[in-house]
Protein backbone atom coordinates (compact mmCIF):
# COMPACT_ATOMS: atom_id res chain seq x y z
CA UNK A 1 0.00 0.00 0.00
CA UNK A 2 2.60 2.57 0.57
CA UNK A 3 4.26 1.91 -2.38
CA UNK A 4 1.32 2.62 -4.59
CA UNK A 5 0.72 5.81 -2.43
CA UNK A 6 4.68 6.50 -3.05
CA UNK A 7 3.75 6.21 -6.64
CA UNK A 8 0.54 8.32 -6.22
CA UNK A 9 1.94 11.05 -4.77
CA UNK A 10 5.43 11.00 -6.91
CA UNK A 11 3.16 11.19 -9.83
CA UNK A 12 1.18 14.52 -8.51
CA UNK A 13 4.57 16.07 -7.91
CA UNK A 14 6.15 14.89 -11.32
CA UNK A 15 3.22 16.28 -13.54
CA UNK A 16 3.04 19.61 -10.61
CA UNK A 17 7.25 19.90 -11.95
CA UNK A 18 5.69 19.49 -15.27
CA UNK A 19 3.34 22.63 -15.41
CA UNK A 20 5.40 24.69 -13.45
CA UNK A 21 8.35 24.21 -16.10
CA UNK A 22 6.49 24.50 -18.83
CA UNK A 23 4.84 27.90 -17.22
CA UNK A 24 7.79 29.52 -16.13
CA UNK A 25 10.00 28.07 -20.06
CA UNK A 26 11.64 31.25 -20.68
CA UNK A 27 11.74 29.93 -24.03
CA UNK A 28 7.65 30.60 -24.48
CA UNK A 29 8.51 34.65 -23.74
CA UNK A 30 6.24 37.26 -25.65
CA UNK A 31 7.69 38.60 -28.28
CA UNK A 32 8.02 42.68 -27.41
CA UNK A 33 9.50 43.68 -30.59
CA UNK A 34 6.97 44.45 -33.88
CA UNK A 35 8.83 43.39 -36.81
CA UNK A 36 7.22 46.22 -38.15
CA UNK A 37 9.29 48.70 -36.34
CA UNK A 38 11.99 48.06 -38.67
CA UNK A 39 9.99 49.13 -41.85
CA UNK A 40 11.20 51.81 -43.88
CA UNK A 41 7.52 51.79 -45.39
CA UNK A 42 4.37 54.25 -43.46
CA UNK A 43 2.52 52.57 -41.00
CA UNK A 44 -0.95 53.32 -39.89
CA UNK A 45 -2.26 52.73 -36.50
CA UNK A 46 -5.11 52.16 -35.09
CA UNK A 47 -6.17 52.10 -31.39
CA UNK A 48 -8.86 50.98 -29.89
CA UNK A 49 -9.85 49.74 -25.81
CA UNK A 50 -9.37 46.39 -25.25
CA UNK A 51 -11.91 46.37 -22.72
CA UNK A 52 -15.71 44.72 -22.97
CA UNK A 53 -17.63 48.01 -21.91
CA UNK A 54 -15.45 50.74 -24.35
CA UNK A 55 -16.97 48.65 -27.22
CA UNK A 56 -19.93 49.16 -29.30
CA UNK A 57 -20.83 45.73 -28.57
CA UNK A 58 -18.96 43.16 -27.23
CA UNK A 59 -20.78 39.04 -27.31
CA UNK A 60 -19.60 35.86 -26.67
CA UNK A 61 -21.33 32.92 -25.29
CA UNK A 62 -22.31 34.92 -22.16
CA UNK A 63 -20.58 31.91 -19.85
CA UNK A 64 -16.92 33.61 -19.74
CA UNK A 65 -15.74 35.88 -17.62
CA UNK A 66 -15.93 39.06 -19.87
CA UNK A 67 -19.85 39.76 -20.47
CA UNK A 68 -21.38 40.81 -23.08
CA UNK A 69 -21.86 44.31 -23.47
CA UNK A 70 -24.38 45.98 -23.73
CA UNK A 71 -26.20 43.38 -21.70
CA UNK A 72 -28.95 42.39 -24.19
CA UNK A 73 -26.70 42.07 -26.85
CA UNK A 74 -27.67 38.79 -28.30
CA UNK A 75 -25.11 35.60 -26.89
CA UNK A 76 -23.23 33.50 -29.15
CA UNK A 77 -24.40 30.23 -27.33
CA UNK A 78 -25.31 28.24 -30.15
CA UNK A 79 -22.44 25.33 -29.89
CA UNK A 80 -20.65 26.30 -33.31
CA UNK A 81 -20.42 29.49 -32.15
CA UNK A 82 -19.57 29.24 -28.74
CA UNK A 83 -16.03 29.88 -27.92
CA UNK A 84 -15.95 32.71 -30.30
CA UNK A 85 -15.96 36.55 -29.44
CA UNK A 86 -17.19 39.37 -31.76
CA UNK A 87 -16.69 42.89 -31.00
CA UNK A 88 -17.39 46.36 -32.77
CA UNK A 89 -15.66 48.66 -32.33
CA UNK A 90 -14.23 52.33 -32.63
CA UNK A 91 -10.75 52.31 -34.20
CA UNK A 92 -9.01 55.61 -33.35
CA UNK A 93 -5.54 57.31 -34.88
CA UNK A 94 -2.27 58.40 -33.02
CA UNK A 95 -4.62 61.57 -32.17
CA UNK A 96 -7.26 59.89 -30.69
CA UNK A 97 -9.29 60.88 -33.05
CA UNK A 98 -12.24 58.32 -34.47
CA UNK A 99 -11.55 57.32 -37.88
CA UNK A 100 -12.78 53.94 -38.29
CA UNK A 101 -15.46 51.28 -37.16
CA UNK A 102 -13.31 47.83 -36.56
CA UNK A 103 -15.35 44.53 -36.13
CA UNK A 104 -13.46 41.87 -34.58
CA UNK A 105 -13.94 37.93 -34.69
CA UNK A 106 -11.73 36.17 -32.05
CA UNK A 107 -12.18 32.23 -32.01
CA UNK A 108 -9.92 29.62 -29.80
CA UNK A 109 -8.12 27.56 -32.26
CA UNK A 110 -7.58 24.13 -32.84
CA UNK A 111 -3.90 24.88 -33.48
CA UNK A 112 -3.12 25.80 -29.54
CA UNK A 113 -0.59 23.69 -28.24
CA UNK A 114 -0.10 24.19 -24.88
CA UNK A 115 3.31 22.25 -24.84
CA UNK A 116 5.02 24.93 -27.22
CA UNK A 117 3.71 27.82 -25.17
CA UNK A 118 1.11 28.45 -27.85
CA UNK A 119 -2.29 29.78 -26.61
CA UNK A 120 -3.94 30.64 -30.15
CA UNK A 121 -6.88 32.50 -31.30
CA UNK A 122 -7.55 32.86 -34.82
CA UNK A 123 -8.62 35.98 -35.65
CA UNK A 124 -10.33 38.48 -38.67
CA UNK A 125 -10.84 42.01 -38.61
CA UNK A 126 -12.84 43.67 -40.65
CA UNK A 127 -12.53 47.59 -40.69
CA UNK A 128 -14.07 50.59 -42.43
CA UNK A 129 -12.22 53.93 -42.16
CA UNK A 130 -14.13 56.89 -44.18
CA UNK A 131 -12.63 58.61 -47.08
CA UNK A 132 -9.26 55.95 -46.46
CA UNK A 133 -10.96 52.54 -47.44
CA UNK A 134 -11.56 49.42 -45.78
CA UNK A 135 -9.08 46.16 -44.75
CA UNK A 136 -9.43 42.60 -43.99
CA UNK A 137 -6.95 41.52 -41.65
CA UNK A 138 -6.29 37.88 -40.59
CA UNK A 139 -4.06 37.06 -37.98
CA UNK A 140 -2.86 34.07 -36.00
CA UNK A 141 -2.62 35.50 -32.13
CA UNK A 142 -0.94 33.78 -29.31
CA UNK A 143 -2.12 34.88 -25.75
CA UNK A 144 0.30 32.69 -23.74
CA UNK A 145 2.21 35.80 -22.68
CA UNK A 146 -0.97 37.39 -21.57
CA UNK A 147 -2.30 34.28 -19.60
CA UNK A 148 1.17 33.62 -18.15
CA UNK A 149 1.66 37.42 -16.89
CA UNK A 150 -1.38 39.07 -16.62
CA UNK A 151 -4.13 36.08 -16.24
CA UNK A 152 -2.34 33.99 -13.89
CA UNK A 153 -1.11 36.14 -11.49
CA UNK A 154 -4.44 38.12 -11.31
CA UNK A 155 -6.04 34.62 -10.33
CA UNK A 156 -3.28 34.16 -7.58
CA UNK A 157 -3.20 37.43 -5.96
CA UNK A 158 -5.29 37.36 -2.90
CA UNK A 159 -7.47 40.87 -4.57
CA UNK A 160 -8.04 38.64 -7.77
CA UNK A 161 -6.91 41.08 -9.45
CA UNK A 162 -3.84 41.93 -11.25
CA UNK A 163 -1.81 45.88 -11.36
CA UNK A 164 1.09 46.63 -13.98
CA UNK A 165 2.52 47.50 -17.02
CA UNK A 166 2.37 45.08 -19.78
CA UNK A 167 2.95 45.49 -23.29
CA UNK A 168 3.06 42.40 -25.83
CA UNK A 169 2.88 41.54 -29.51
CA UNK A 170 -0.30 39.23 -29.70
CA UNK A 171 0.36 38.75 -33.98
CA UNK A 172 2.08 35.16 -34.48
CA UNK A 173 0.93 34.37 -37.80
CA UNK A 174 0.68 33.87 -40.88
CA UNK A 175 2.72 35.93 -41.87
CA UNK A 176 6.99 34.41 -41.99
CA UNK A 177 7.80 37.20 -39.44
CA UNK A 178 4.83 36.91 -37.54
CA UNK A 179 2.85 39.36 -38.92
CA UNK A 180 -0.56 38.97 -39.63
CA UNK A 181 -1.93 39.04 -43.42
CA UNK A 182 -4.05 42.62 -44.49
CA UNK A 183 -6.24 42.62 -47.62
CA UNK A 184 -7.54 46.23 -48.79
CA UNK A 185 -10.75 46.09 -49.85
CA UNK A 186 -12.21 49.79 -51.37
CA UNK A 187 -10.61 53.29 -51.68
CA UNK A 188 -7.08 54.21 -50.66
CA UNK A 189 -6.72 50.13 -49.39
CA UNK A 190 -8.19 49.04 -53.04
CA UNK A 191 -6.06 45.54 -54.23
CA UNK A 192 -3.49 46.25 -51.23
CA UNK A 193 -2.02 43.01 -50.24
CA UNK A 194 0.59 43.83 -47.15
CA UNK A 195 1.25 42.80 -43.04
CA UNK A 196 -0.05 43.87 -39.84
CA UNK A 197 0.43 43.82 -36.00
CA UNK A 198 -1.80 43.32 -33.00
CA UNK A 199 -0.40 44.44 -29.90
CA UNK A 200 -1.79 45.07 -26.52
CA UNK A 201 -0.67 47.52 -23.53
CA UNK A 202 -2.03 46.17 -19.74
CA UNK A 203 -2.64 47.88 -17.11
CA UNK A 204 -5.62 45.94 -14.88
CA UNK A 205 -6.96 42.65 -14.90
CA UNK A 206 -9.86 41.04 -12.69
CA UNK A 207 -10.50 38.05 -12.39
CA UNK A 208 -14.31 38.77 -11.97
CA UNK A 209 -14.43 41.47 -15.14
CA UNK A 210 -11.49 40.25 -16.97
CA UNK A 211 -9.70 43.24 -18.43
CA UNK A 212 -10.44 46.44 -16.98
CA UNK A 213 -7.82 48.75 -18.36
CA UNK A 214 -6.69 47.45 -21.66
CA UNK A 215 -5.76 48.99 -24.38
CA UNK A 216 -5.13 47.42 -28.08
CA UNK A 217 -3.29 48.96 -31.35
CA UNK A 218 -3.42 47.33 -34.72
CA UNK A 219 -0.38 48.59 -37.05
CA UNK A 220 -0.64 48.16 -40.83
CA UNK A 221 2.36 48.58 -43.47
CA UNK A 222 1.52 50.31 -46.36
CA UNK A 223 4.15 49.39 -48.70
CA UNK A 224 5.54 52.82 -50.37
CA UNK A 225 4.31 53.27 -54.42
CA UNK A 226 6.75 51.90 -56.84
CA UNK A 227 8.45 54.36 -58.55
CA UNK A 228 9.36 54.51 -62.06
CA UNK A 229 13.11 53.88 -62.63
CA UNK A 230 14.77 57.27 -63.53
CA UNK A 231 15.59 56.85 -66.94
CA UNK A 232 19.73 57.41 -67.71
CA UNK A 233 20.11 60.67 -69.06
CA UNK B 1 9.94 3.32 -1.58
CA UNK B 2 12.38 6.25 -2.86
CA UNK B 3 12.42 4.39 -5.80
CA UNK B 4 9.07 3.65 -6.17
CA UNK B 5 8.63 7.86 -5.97
CA UNK B 6 10.92 8.64 -8.43
CA UNK B 7 9.57 6.82 -10.68
CA UNK B 8 6.01 8.14 -10.27
CA UNK B 9 7.77 11.62 -10.64
CA UNK B 10 8.23 10.32 -14.34
CA UNK B 11 5.13 8.79 -14.55
CA UNK B 12 3.99 12.11 -13.80
CA UNK B 13 5.95 14.12 -15.81
CA UNK B 14 5.27 11.14 -19.09
CA UNK B 15 1.78 11.25 -18.80
CA UNK B 16 1.60 15.33 -18.10
CA UNK B 17 3.28 15.56 -21.13
CA UNK B 18 1.51 12.98 -23.05
CA UNK B 19 -2.22 14.19 -21.87
CA UNK B 20 -1.30 18.03 -23.29
CA UNK B 21 0.13 16.63 -26.39
CA UNK B 22 -2.56 14.05 -27.36
CA UNK B 23 -5.76 15.67 -26.07
CA UNK B 24 -6.52 18.65 -27.86
CA UNK B 25 -7.22 22.20 -25.82
CA UNK B 26 -9.53 23.29 -28.02
CA UNK B 27 -12.16 21.31 -30.36
CA UNK B 28 -14.45 23.48 -32.37
CA UNK B 29 -18.03 22.58 -32.81
CA UNK B 30 -18.61 21.41 -36.85
CA UNK B 31 -21.85 21.14 -38.58
CA UNK B 32 -21.51 19.41 -41.90
CA UNK B 33 -21.02 21.50 -45.01
CA UNK B 34 -23.53 21.35 -46.86
CA UNK B 35 -22.05 21.68 -50.63
CA UNK B 36 -24.08 21.04 -53.94
CA UNK B 37 -22.17 20.32 -56.74
CA UNK B 38 -23.80 21.27 -60.25
CA UNK B 39 -23.13 19.24 -63.38
CA UNK B 40 -20.42 21.10 -65.58
CA UNK B 41 -20.91 24.80 -63.02
CA UNK B 42 -19.07 23.71 -59.80
CA UNK B 43 -20.42 23.45 -56.54
CA UNK B 44 -21.93 26.42 -54.53
CA UNK B 45 -22.65 26.60 -50.29
CA UNK B 46 -25.73 28.29 -49.44
CA UNK B 47 -26.15 30.54 -46.06
CA UNK B 48 -29.13 32.40 -44.58
CA UNK B 49 -29.71 35.07 -42.08
CA UNK B 50 -33.14 34.59 -40.88
CA UNK B 51 -34.31 38.38 -39.86
CA UNK B 52 -35.00 39.34 -37.28
CA UNK B 53 -33.70 36.59 -34.76
CA UNK B 54 -30.10 36.22 -36.33
CA UNK B 55 -29.41 40.34 -36.18
CA UNK B 56 -27.11 40.89 -33.40
CA UNK B 57 -26.04 44.44 -34.05
CA UNK B 58 -27.18 47.27 -36.44
CA UNK B 59 -24.66 50.00 -36.02
CA UNK B 60 -26.22 52.87 -38.17
CA UNK B 61 -26.45 57.11 -37.00
CA UNK B 62 -29.99 57.88 -35.74
CA UNK B 63 -31.51 54.95 -34.92
CA UNK B 64 -35.06 55.01 -33.12
CA UNK B 65 -34.50 51.93 -31.95
CA UNK B 66 -30.88 50.61 -31.95
CA UNK B 67 -29.63 47.29 -31.96
CA UNK B 68 -28.95 45.69 -29.09
CA UNK B 69 -30.41 47.79 -26.54
CA UNK B 70 -27.89 50.25 -25.42
CA UNK B 71 -26.35 50.48 -28.21
CA UNK B 72 -24.39 53.82 -29.37
CA UNK B 73 -23.23 54.54 -32.32
CA UNK B 74 -20.69 57.29 -32.66
CA UNK B 75 -22.15 60.79 -33.66
CA UNK B 76 -18.64 61.81 -35.34
CA UNK B 77 -20.03 62.96 -38.87
CA UNK B 78 -17.68 61.15 -40.90
CA UNK B 79 -19.77 57.73 -39.56
CA UNK B 80 -23.12 59.59 -41.09
CA UNK B 81 -23.30 57.37 -44.03
CA UNK B 82 -22.29 53.60 -42.65
CA UNK B 83 -24.15 51.08 -41.47
CA UNK B 84 -22.48 48.06 -39.86
CA UNK B 85 -24.49 44.73 -39.20
CA UNK B 86 -23.58 41.85 -36.93
CA UNK B 87 -25.40 38.18 -37.81
CA UNK B 88 -25.47 35.08 -37.11
CA UNK B 89 -25.31 32.69 -40.29
CA UNK B 90 -26.92 29.51 -40.59
CA UNK B 91 -26.90 26.62 -43.02
CA UNK B 92 -28.93 25.09 -45.38
CA UNK B 93 -30.26 23.03 -42.25
CA UNK B 94 -30.93 26.29 -40.45
CA UNK B 95 -27.84 25.16 -37.85
CA UNK B 96 -25.59 28.33 -36.86
CA UNK B 97 -22.48 27.54 -38.21
CA UNK B 98 -20.82 31.29 -37.72
CA UNK B 99 -20.97 34.66 -37.78
CA UNK B 100 -20.91 37.46 -39.95
CA UNK B 101 -20.55 41.28 -40.50
CA UNK B 102 -21.71 43.33 -43.81
CA UNK B 103 -20.54 47.06 -43.79
CA UNK B 104 -22.66 49.49 -46.28
CA UNK B 105 -21.46 52.81 -46.65
CA UNK B 106 -20.54 55.76 -49.13
CA UNK B 107 -17.63 58.24 -49.20
CA UNK B 108 -15.43 60.57 -51.41
CA UNK B 109 -12.72 57.60 -51.44
CA UNK B 110 -14.53 54.49 -51.79
CA UNK B 111 -18.01 55.35 -53.44
CA UNK B 112 -20.46 53.06 -51.94
CA UNK B 113 -19.49 49.85 -50.49
CA UNK B 114 -20.56 47.00 -49.51
CA UNK B 115 -18.40 43.89 -48.16
CA UNK B 116 -19.53 41.27 -45.89
CA UNK B 117 -16.96 38.71 -43.90
CA UNK B 118 -18.01 35.52 -42.92
CA UNK B 119 -16.46 33.82 -40.26
CA UNK B 120 -16.72 29.99 -39.70
CA UNK B 121 -15.21 29.46 -36.37
CA UNK B 122 -13.98 25.64 -37.74
CA UNK B 123 -13.65 26.13 -40.95
CA UNK B 124 -12.04 29.89 -41.44
CA UNK B 125 -13.44 33.24 -42.48
CA UNK B 126 -14.40 34.75 -46.04
CA UNK B 127 -13.92 38.19 -47.02
CA UNK B 128 -16.57 39.44 -49.85
CA UNK B 129 -16.63 42.66 -51.54
CA UNK B 130 -19.39 43.06 -53.32
CA UNK B 131 -20.99 45.08 -56.10
CA UNK B 132 -22.51 48.34 -54.72
CA UNK B 133 -25.59 48.39 -57.39
CA UNK B 134 -28.38 45.59 -56.72
CA UNK B 135 -29.07 43.52 -59.99
CA UNK B 136 -32.56 44.10 -61.56
CA UNK B 137 -33.90 40.61 -60.12
CA UNK B 138 -33.07 41.76 -56.47
CA UNK B 139 -29.82 39.93 -56.70
CA UNK B 140 -26.33 41.16 -55.41
CA UNK B 141 -23.33 39.48 -56.26
CA UNK B 142 -19.95 40.16 -55.27
CA UNK B 143 -16.56 38.11 -55.36
CA UNK B 144 -14.04 36.08 -52.91
CA UNK B 145 -11.50 39.02 -51.93
CA UNK B 146 -9.65 36.76 -49.40
CA UNK B 147 -10.00 33.67 -47.15
CA UNK B 148 -8.33 32.26 -44.18
CA UNK B 149 -7.98 28.35 -43.59
CA UNK B 150 -10.34 26.95 -45.43
CA UNK B 151 -11.48 29.39 -47.74
CA UNK B 152 -7.81 30.43 -48.43
CA UNK B 153 -6.85 28.48 -51.55
CA UNK B 154 -10.12 29.22 -53.52
CA UNK B 155 -11.50 32.22 -55.47
CA UNK B 156 -15.22 32.72 -56.71
CA UNK B 157 -18.47 34.53 -56.07
CA UNK B 158 -20.94 34.93 -53.94
CA UNK B 159 -24.70 36.75 -54.69
CA UNK B 160 -26.82 37.89 -51.33
CA UNK B 161 -30.88 37.82 -51.74
CA UNK B 162 -33.46 39.30 -49.54
CA UNK B 163 -36.30 36.67 -49.42
CA UNK B 164 -39.36 37.12 -48.14
CA UNK B 165 -41.14 34.77 -45.49
CA UNK B 166 -44.35 33.62 -47.11
CA UNK B 167 -45.20 30.46 -44.74
CA UNK B 168 -47.29 32.64 -42.48
CA UNK B 169 -45.82 30.49 -39.36
CA UNK B 170 -46.48 32.11 -36.06
CA UNK B 171 -42.73 31.72 -35.14
CA UNK B 172 -41.39 32.43 -38.83
CA UNK B 173 -39.00 35.30 -39.52
CA UNK B 174 -39.69 38.32 -41.62
CA UNK B 175 -37.44 36.70 -44.22
CA UNK B 176 -33.82 35.65 -45.03
CA UNK B 177 -30.81 37.09 -46.20
CA UNK B 178 -29.60 33.90 -48.65
CA UNK B 179 -25.79 34.03 -49.62
CA UNK B 180 -24.95 31.75 -51.98
CA UNK B 181 -21.33 30.71 -52.42
CA UNK B 182 -19.62 29.45 -55.40
CA UNK B 183 -16.04 28.60 -54.94
CA UNK B 184 -13.52 27.07 -56.59
CA UNK B 185 -10.18 26.50 -55.97
CA UNK B 186 -7.17 29.23 -57.38
CA UNK B 187 -5.46 26.88 -59.07
CA UNK B 188 -8.32 25.21 -61.08
CA UNK B 189 -9.42 28.39 -61.98
CA UNK B 190 -6.06 29.31 -63.18
CA UNK B 191 -6.07 26.29 -65.58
Amino acid sequence: MKYLISLVVGMVVGAAAFLALLYYNPMTSQNKLSPLSVSDNKVITYNYSAVATDALVFTNDGKSTVAPYPSKVQQLWEPTVRLTDTMATVLRDSRNQPVAIGIKFSSRSESTRILNGEAIIDSAWHIYAPGQGSLFVEQRENYWGYLREIVVPAYRSSGDSWRGNWNGIITSGPGALGTARVIGGSGEFADLETDGVESLSAKAYSVKHGPVAVDGTLAVELPAPISDPTPDP
Amino acid sequence: MFKTFIVGILLGVAVAAAALHYFPAVNQSREQSLIIVHPNRGNSETFHVNIPMDRVMTGAPSQKEPLPVGLEWPVDPRFADTRAELFKIRNGKDAVVGVASRIAANDVSSGEIVEWVLHLPARGSAYVIMQAEPLEDGYRTGNLAAGTREFSPLVGRVSEQWVADTSGAEDAPVGRIELTTAFVARKVEEE
